[in-house]
């Protein structure tokens, strides 16, 4: 299942939080499908790179400084989009922040952090796209969950919760926009190499790769492979899933 | 076109039913089948077409063609 075998070109799809990570590499899969790639960031050095390498796989890449939990900018935002490139056909709400700690040293800031970054931002991205999804009768919202939402994690119980969350707030979506056409999945990574993992002791990799069935780390590109399934045709008569992509780690 | 023609147009586009069924006293969920989200599109087109925002505890006043174009009527005027 190669980018090169889907055609996107006439696709519009706004990824938040894809300037690095995971993000990234699904914005770079849907640009070698000829997508147009409106990418979603807090760091603007980041973003102009990424839109330059974004480019150079022969895509149509446009960066945007935004902050997912600002509603009102991130309304306008969408609006001008619209105008810019006519509509929006796919969200991926991938932006996410972890503020690991155990459960007795958890401050209320690392709590609030990512409750309000990964799940918060998700709400209100989906709420302002699904606007003009609503109108146009059509749509596909992809949510990043992570398996630790399915199978919790100490050390990462905001984590936890806020990926748990957004794989609840898939369902209530997909049940609420289906009369529109508009279909809401989620997306549960399991370990998958990016920078986060990349200082990842040899040790430690061995130890995570003894519980995976497949006896291996994920790459980001099995994570975009699956996000192109569910952006597209293939997928139209899929709503409300939560699929991970884990090597079978959580399988039951 | 006036405010009663642009909000029949609009019922009409919105909720796919014959002029003959948009009269006053039609109930926009109860006669005119419309769902819970068709309400809130409907809000958001009039709100479109007519320039202005009808805040959320407006909302529910809109319950019929009539008070519909009341309300824009008397908003607009």
């Amino acid at each position: 299942m190669d980018s090169a075998r889907y055609n996107f070109s006439d696709h519009v799809i706004l990824i938040t939080g894809a300037a690095r990570g995971i993000g990234k590499a699904i914005a770079g899969h849907f640009a070698t499908a000829g997508a147009t790639v409106l990418i979603l960031d807090l760091n603007q050095e980041a973003i102009d790179i990424a839109v330059k390498d974004l480019n150079a796989l022969g895509g149509k890449a446009f960066g945007y400084l935004a902050n997912v939990i600002d509603g009102p900018q991130i309304e306008s935002l969408f609006a001008e989009l619209i105008k810019e490139h006519g509509k929006i056909d796919v969200l991926i709400n991938n932006a996410g922040v972890t503020r690991d700690n155990l459960m007795l040293r958890m401050k209320e800031e690392e709590w609030d952090m990512v409750l309000d970054i990964n799940l918060k931002g998700a709400f209100i991205c989906t709420q302002k796209v699904f606007k003009h999804m609503m109108k146009a009768r059509s749509g596909s919202i992809i949510n990043i969950a992570s398996v630790i939402g399915i199978m919790g994690n100490s050390g990462q119980a905001n984590y936890a919760a806020s990926k748990g969350g957004m794989i609840a707030f898939t369902k209530s979506c997909a049940k609420e926009f289906a009369s529109r056409n508009v279909r809401v999945n989620a997306v549960a990574p399991g370990f998958i190499e990016t920078e986060m993992t990349a200082s990842l002791s040899d040790d430690i990799r061995a130890e995570y790769a003894k519980v995976i069935p497949l006896n291996k780390m994920g790459s980001p590109l099995d994570v975009a492979r699956l996000c192109m399934f569910l952006a597209g045709k293939e997928s139209e008569y899929i709503t409300g899933q939560t699929i991970a992509v884990d090597g079978g780690l959580t399988m039951h | 076109m006036d405010i009663e023609a642009k909000v029949k147009q609009i019922v009409m586009d919105k909720l796919g039913v014959e002029e003959a069924q948009i009269v006053p006293e039609a109930n926009f969920i109860e006669d005119l089948r419309a769902d819970s989200l068709d309400t809130v599109e409907l809000v958001m087109a009039f709100e479109d077409e007519f320039g202005l925002t009808i805040p959320d505890e407006d909302q529910d006043k809109l319950r019929t063609v009539g008070q519909a174009i009341d309300y824009l009527k008397s908003k607009l005027s």
